[in-house]
């Protein structure tokens, strides 16, 4: 049935508001549009304000020698961060490599194997895991973790001793505050991040891919090698991402278990840095120009992480328009 | 093709429990189930070993006394004493709560009611989630610089700047997530009945979403709560209660459990315990509070 007239827009319409009214309405529209711009705002001032503060010290070494000077003496002037850049890599990819794995199982799990009343409490650990502050990951990991860990740390490098490769990698372990304590934290605090959005990927999987594997004949873990994996990859990996801007911006936790050496290392067992570690453990006695320093390494920090979240949102809802497209 | 001939032949329909499964076959998939399922205690284990601590230790530092009595001067000196962390974590969350949720929750109003798929809105919305990911510690530099400096002393204050601008943008996500759920009709019917779009927002789709909202800022207080590194960069120290957020240092549960477990001593690092245990109990309340709302006042999602 067509209507004899086009209903009027609303904006046409003249139902009597009188011109307060219609002030009140746009005066509105421009609160909320501030209020939202604050983001673009704040996130633009970070920026602009944080690196102004840091110029003199970057200035001091020159962009290039700023962050990839290996010597770091504040008392000198010398500001060198490649060696707190380094563990921030070595840490984060530690925690990588054992998060990813787990936390895609948890999310398989969830979604595949749990029977619907086993679901809920799982969900509930992993969302419990998340919301533990991670000052108290630190303070389990420095007080009660590094302890007990490094007779083990050393059985292990004598293990490996004999191997050429390996030797130098799993080194001697002095301390338990290292390289792969501060990875084992951070695998911890990312798993809840990586098995949501994991999750929120296996659920886009057609259910139909999947019964269609079963039809075959698959089983349950040729199911998921066959329909899921490869249908979430893209998701995969920007969940995957996403922890790893997490890991890279960790702070206390990793401060309290790294050691906070400025030596680079290949020993996964030696103490060494970070640098959200490096800021939060000199703070303190900091002052002039390596107070600027620090907040040098914050500006790094903020610029490597912004775009790692960027492009880990734009893989994830790439994928995401991949399989709806490829569905409907 | 000589398998399917042999089972036409027979009668009977194909065995299809999974019975005649290859021995490889059943036990990759046996063995896939076991791991995946591994994977769960993996990530039980760190949790149940920083609950059982934190209840253990913390449990035997625990008194009233150490909720409300000044924290000692020196490291050293057993005996209780968080009660000036604990009034410090409740008043710069809650300041940063007035800062975030307000801005947050209008800034939702933005995305869903106005801005929706304009480039505008789909740019705030990725910058919102891309600020979720900034790390805390350069929100607490970036309050010191624009704050601290400024101002010339660290204080509470700066401390809820930095907090808040690590809720803002999960409050703006969150609310956005529950002004969605809100039926389109209820806007309709208000806009039928005269309203213009400020008290339809204001009076139907933001009480409608209230109870979302509610649950959505409440987890992102606990977020906030048991933040560390921005507080040590803006937050100073002080060992006694301080409720004036703007004069003086100021100091927080966080900031006591890093302090105090950087110590040699034991005295100190049995007061990181007992902070630890105020914290987690915080963060925990809240986060409970979030759910029961949650599930109870939950709009009908269809």
């Amino acid at each position: 049935m067509t209507a004899t007239a086009t209903p009027p827009s609303p904006e046409d319409l003249d139902l009597g508001g009188d011109s307060r009214a219609r002030g009140a309405d746009r005066g509105f529209r421009g609160l909320v549009t501030f209020a939202g711009l604050t983001v673009l705002i704040v996130l633009g001032l970070i920026l602009v304000t944080t690196t102004l503060r840091a110029l003199p010290a970057i200035q001091e070494e020159g962009v290039v020698g700023f962050v990839t000077g290996t010597r770091w003496a504040p008392n000198d002037d010398v500001f060198g961060t490649f060696v707190m850049l380094y563990g921030t890599l070595v840490t984060s990819l530690i925690g990588m490599i054992i998060a990813v794995p787990v936390s895609i199982g948890i999310a398989l799990f969830v979604t595949e194997v749990a029977r619907r009343g086993a679901r809920k409490y799982i969900v509930t650990i992993i969302d419990l895991l998340a919301t533990v502050p991670s000052v108290v990951f630190g303070l389990v990991g420095v007080l009660v973790v590094v302890p007990a860990i490094t007779s083990s740390y050393q059985w292990f490098a004598d293990l490996v001793a004999p191997v050429p490769g390996l030797q130098s990698i799993f080194g001697a372990a002095n301390t338990g505050r290292n390289y792969f304590t501060a990875g084992l934290v951070l695998a911890v605090m990312i798993i809840p991040i990586i098995t949501s959005i994991s999750r929120e990927v296996f659920a886009t999987v057609p259910e139909t891919d999947k019964q269609a594997a079963y039809a075959l004949g698959a089983t349950r873990w040729e199911m998921i090698k066959g329909a899921m994996l490869p249908h979430s990859f893209g998701g995969l990996v920007g969940a995957s991402m996403l922890g790893l801007g997490r890991a890279m911006g960790e702070t206390i936790a990793v401060t309290l278990v790294i050691g906070g050496s400025f030596h680079i290392s290949a020993n996964l067992f030696a103490p060494g840095n970070t640098m959200a570690a490096a800021i939060a453990q000199q703070w303190g006695e900091s002052s002039g120009l390596h107070t600027d320093a620090l907040v040098g390494i914050g500006v790094i920090l903020f610029v490597i992480t912004v775009l790692i979240n960027f492009l880990a949102r734009w893989v994830v809802r790439r994928a995401e328009i991949k399989m709806k497209g490829a569905h409907s | 093709m000589s398998s399917l001939t042999t089972t036409n032949d027979q009668a009977s329909p194909p065995d299809l429990s999974g019975r005649n499964l290859s021995g490889r076959r059943a036990f990759a998939d046996r063995a896939a189930t076991v791991g995946i399922g591994l994977c769960v205690l993996v990530a039980a284990f760190p949790l149940a070993l920083v609950v059982w601590q934190v209840i253990e230790r913390g449990g035997s530092a625990m008194s009233l006394a150490f909720l409300t009595e000044d924290i000692p001067r020196n490291y050293r000196n057993a005996g209780p004493g968080m009660g000036p962390a604990i009034l410090g974590t409740l008043t710069t969350t809650g300041m940063a709560a007035l800062i975030a949720i307000p801005i947050g929750v209008l800034g939702a109003v933005y995305l869903n009611e106005y801005g929706k798929t304009s480039p505008l809105a789909k740019f705030i919305r990725t910058m919102a989630d891309v600020m979720t990911g900034v790390p805390s510690i350069v929100m607490g530099l970036f309050i010191y610089v624009v704050w601290v400096l400024v101002v010339g002393e660290k204080n509470g204050f700066g401390g809820a700047l930095s907090l808040a601008c690590l809720m803002l943008p999960i409050v703006i996500r969150s609310a956005e997530e529950m002004l969605r759920l809100v039926p389109d009709e209820l806007r309709q019917a208000s806009a039928a009945l005269g309203a213009r779009k400020w008290r339809t927002t204001l009076t139907v789709v933001l009480p409608t979403a209230s109870s979302g909202i509610t649950s959505g800022s409440l987890l992102a207080i606990a977020r906030a709560a048991g933040e560390t590194a921005p507080i040590i960069v803006t937050v100073g120290l002080t060992f006694a209660a301080n409720p004036d957020l703007f004069a003086g240092g100021n100091t927080t549960l966080a900031a006591q459990i890093y302090r105090n477990a950087t110590q040699p001593f034991e005295a100190s690092q049995e007061r990181a315990w007992g902070a630890a245990l105020a914290l987690i109990g915080i963060v925990f309340l809240f986060t409970i509070l979030s759910r029961v709302i949650s599930a109870r006042f939950a709009i009908d999602r269809r």
